[in-house]
């Protein structure tokens, strides 16, 4: 049950089963843009990166990005920075992984982002998405592709948050503008 | 002019006369198989030692170390397309049974007059039993080389299957059969090529020379025994002359083939999590896998107890929020409302912990049983005094990766405590800290007691050292200026384990840092020029430890000078310190000795936080590993090893 998201919707997720979530993993993939002119090696590659912010009651209390790619907790992991993409390969170029078993108990919500860190916008890179897949199967929870996305170079992608007694993830695909997941804080404070 | 073929190559053959011979330091079986226009092999186009000649082709009728073909491709059936050459081991001889661990097998194609057209050394085999060496194939009407040097790990059964063959398995059999007989021949076959056929002399009982050209004679029945001319002289009570323990060009440490499978876990209850089984890391050695299982618990303690401080702190930070909204709400200064407010904070607060605290509980349990699991499973580097593989200690041949430098526990879990490994050879100098410290337990004892406890745990720690590397490879010394560790020390001068008598007063102290320091002067200057074989002979290469106790009594300033240097450029070469000092006692000295103390690993003979963990920074209070009271463990240790030692020595 892939869902092929627009942008700004939201759906609420849960395993088909009926079961909560244990682990996810935020997955995102891109290509470099094509080479042009003489200097091939003056290609102008694209640097996304996936980031997961951890909050505890609209607080901010950790982040998982390139620069610290292991929660704390040890909860969340990044699988570590990729500069300039696949060639094409359609397969994650960066991941976050959650165990939501291992997330600390006062951490009540993690909000995926993605970033242009070279400063193109989503229209300017190729055949980019981002994917939210269950850990434990491997099924894909929700998709949303990122190129012709507009003049943007964020976008909020989903969050995961407690409920009950497990997990659920709603997908947010909002678009924003910044560097780092610094940037987006204002732009993510309203989705908590 | 001989051209060297690599793999893939392929070369023009001027004739179609050739011989290929072959070293490969080692009986191989050599056969040939002919393959036509689809490229499948017929049962009758194979030439083995069984039948060791097929029309155009000969092969040796046994296992040779360096077997010769003979090829008439003039005379191949018209519809052979292509012959490969063969080589596989024989098996059940007690030779290598792969070709990884021999030496490279080389082939050599020659022509009629004897001059070589091609070579190929067939590089790079590991499990391979079996191996398509060349390839002789027509290419628009002339005859051609490639070198393939294709192995199987299956053996010559996978290699004829792969070739299109009907029947492989059972070919693949009789060939191995007939490579090995029963009765060893001592004299190695000879073949008869087409150049010797030609020009040999023919006696009574040849056949005519027509018949022995390549092209017809070596069908019949006496060509096969032209072939195979020693089986006239068989010696069946000659032991068989294998050469005398073959050589396995395998590096011995060096694993290509994968570890064995770790101990996997038993199936989980559903709904609980799996038992813990020492082990249970990836590694390729049993000790590698510890090490790191010890330290996959370390960051797992590590991020548990972080879990559990940031919700508590939240917890905490958010009650305190709570309350003062209360306290600024004028409404709630009168009535219950006040009361009732900060009730709920509390109530919210006081859940929240409760929940980390089962999470953290819930962990703590799950890394206590894999401690109780792993810690008696700890090789000795990796083991406490009072594991009892210290009992059955035997000096190591090798030296392990790790050594446990003592314990570290969290005040979370105080019971739980992780072995704190420092990897071999030490990469910095160690500093038993004998000042008192701000912890409870230095505040515990008295200066006196402190200053015993920091050179006993200082001598556990070298002999810790001394028992974990095999013998001759780590040496000892000692700086005792004013002879007060004498009492400490003497296990280690009893058992005759230092290298001399510790230095005493100020020349004996320089006079050892002098011949230490040049030592590292030597070894440096050797490792940098690049001259390792101009060492003198009788420098002493292993790696050496130097205790000084009671830093810088007895130091002029010339041997603190040393000190440093040792310390600075000592662990490249192998030379370590092992400081038993208190900081206190060189404030004279200023800020020069910082350099020194940061270089060093601080531990303390007492339990002191003063550790950080590389994930998140907790303090870790380290505790030094004890000797159990009353027990003679370390003598005992120390004894086996100057026995090894001077075993060695003879």
């Amino acid at each position: 049950m892939t869902v092929n998201m627009t942008k700004g919707q939201a759906i609420s997720l849960q395993k088909s089963d009926g079961g909560t979530l244990t682990a996810v993993r935020m997955g995102l993939g891109w290509q470099a843009a094509p080479r042009r002119g003489l200097f091939g090696s003056r290609t102008r590659e694209v640097d996304l990166d996936a980031s997961a912010v951890l909050f505890a009651d609209k607080q901010p209390v950790d982040v998982v990005f390139f620069r610290h790619l292991v929660s704390d907790d040890g909860s969340v992991k990044h699988t570590g920075d990729n500069l300039v993409g696949g060639a094409g390969s359609g397969g994650d170029d960066e991941a976050i992984l959650v165990d939501l078993q291992r997330v600390p108990v006062h951490i009540d919500q993690i909000v995926f982002t993605v970033n242009s860190f070279t400063g193109q916008t989503f229209q300017e890179v190729q055949n980019a998405f981002c994917r939210i897949v269950d850990e434990t199967n491997g099924q894909e929870l929700a998709r949303y592709t990122l190129d012709g996305g507009g003049q943007y170079t964020a976008q909020i992608m989903a969050k995961v948050h407690r409920a009950g007694g497990g997990w659920q993830m709603t997908a947010l695909g909002n678009p924003a503008n910044g560097r780092t997941f610094q940037d987006l804080m204002p732009a993510i404070l309203p989705h908590l | 002019m001989t051209a060297e073929l690599v793999r893939g190559q392929n070369h023009p053959l001027p004739d179609t006369r050739l011989e290929i011979r072959v070293s490969a330091g080692h009986p191989v079986v050599a056969c040939v198989t002919c393959s036509g226009e689809q490229g499948t092999v017929r049962e009758e186009w194979v030439a083995h030692p069984g039948v060791p000649a097929v029309p155009g082709v000969e092969v040796p009728g046994r296992a040779e170390q360096s077997p010769r073909f003979a090829v008439d491709l003039a005379a191949v059936p018209a519809e052979v397309q292509q012959v490969n050459v063969l080589l596989a081991l024989p098996e059940g001889t007690g030779g290598p049974d792969r070709f990884g661990a021999t030496a490279a097998p080389f082939l050599a194609v020659s022509g009629q007059d004897g001059s070589e057209v091609a070579s190929f050394t067939i590089t790079g085999l590991d499990s391979e039993t079996a191996l398509v060496a060349v390839e002789l194939y027509r290419r628009q009407g002339a005859w051609k080389v490639r070198a393939v040097g294709q192995g199987y790990a299956g053996g010559l059964a996978q290699l004829l299957s792969d070739q299109g063959m009907a029947g492989a398995a059972g070919t693949a059999a009789v060939i191995q059969q007939a490579a090995v007989p029963r009765t060893h021949r001592a004299e190695p076959a000879r073949l008869t090529t087409a150049a010797d056929a030609a020009g040999a002399a023919f006696g009574p009982d040849q056949p005519s020379p027509a018949d022995c050209a390549l092209s017809g004679g070596l069908t019949g029945p006496e060509a096969a025994a032209t072939g195979t001319p020693a089986q006239q002289t068989p010696t069946p009570d000659e032991a068989p002359q294998m050469p005398a323990g073959p050589i396995n060009y395998a590096h011995p440490r060096r694993q290509s083939a994968p570890p064995p499978p770790a101990p996997a876990a038993a199936p989980a209850e559903p709904g609980r999590p799996a038992a813990p089984v020492a082990g249970d890391a990836s590694g390729w050695s049993m000790e590698e896998r510890l090490y790191n299982q010890v330290w996959g618990m370390f960051e797992d303690l590590a991020r548990t107890v972080a879990a559990y401080r940031s919700a508590v702190e939240f917890a905490e930070s958010r009650m305190d929020k709570e309350l003062d909204h209360v306290l600024s709400d004028p409404r709630s200064r009168i009535g219950s409302t006040g009361d009732a407010a900060r009730a709920a904070a509390r109530a919210k607060c006081e859940q929240l912990t409760d929940q980390a605290r089962q999470a953290l509980d819930r962990d703590l349990a799950q890394l206590t049983a894999e401690s109780e699991v792993v810690e008696p499973a700890l090789p000795p580097a990796f083991a406490r005094w009072d594991n009892p593989c210290w009992h059955a200690y035997r000096v190591p041949m090798e030296v392990p990766m790790a050594l446990r430098l003592g314990d570290l526990h969290l005040p979370e879990s105080p019971e739980l405590r992780i072995p704190c490994l420092v990897r071999l050879p030490l990469e910095r100098g160690l500093w038993v800290d004998s000042g008192r410290s701000s912890s409870d337990a230095a505040l515990a004892v008295d200066e006196a007691q402190l200053r015993r406890l920091a050179t006993d745990s200082a001598v556990a720690l070298a002999a810790r050292l001394l028992a974990v590397y095999p013998p001759g490879e780590f040496s000892v010394h000692a700086i005792d200026p004013a002879g007060t560790a004498a009492a400490s020390l003497a296990p280690l001068v009893d058992s005759g384990a230092l290298t001399g008598p510790p230095a005493a007063g100020a020349q004996g102290v320089s006079a050892v840092l002098a011949k230490l320091t040049e030592r590292v002067d030597l070894v440096t200057m050797a490792v940098r020029g690049g001259a390792a074989d101009a060492l003198p002979s009788d420098l002493d290469t292993g790696e050496q430890l130097l205790i000084v106790n009671d830093f810088p009594h007895g130091f002029d300033d010339r041997a603190v000078n040393q000190l440093r240097y040792l310390a600075d450029e000592g662990p490249a070469v192998g030379v370590h310190l092992l400081m038993v000092a208190d900081r206190e006692d060189a404030t004279a000295y200023g800020p020069v000795l910082d350099p020194l103390w940061r270089s060093l690993l601080r531990v303390t003979p007492v339990p002191d936080d003063h550790l950080a963990d590389p994930w998140v920074r907790h303090a870790w209070t380290y505790e030094p590993l004890a000797v159990p009271p009353g027990s003679d463990v370390l003598r005992q240790v120390l004894t086996r090893v100057t026995e090894a030692r001077r075993s060695w020595r003879r």
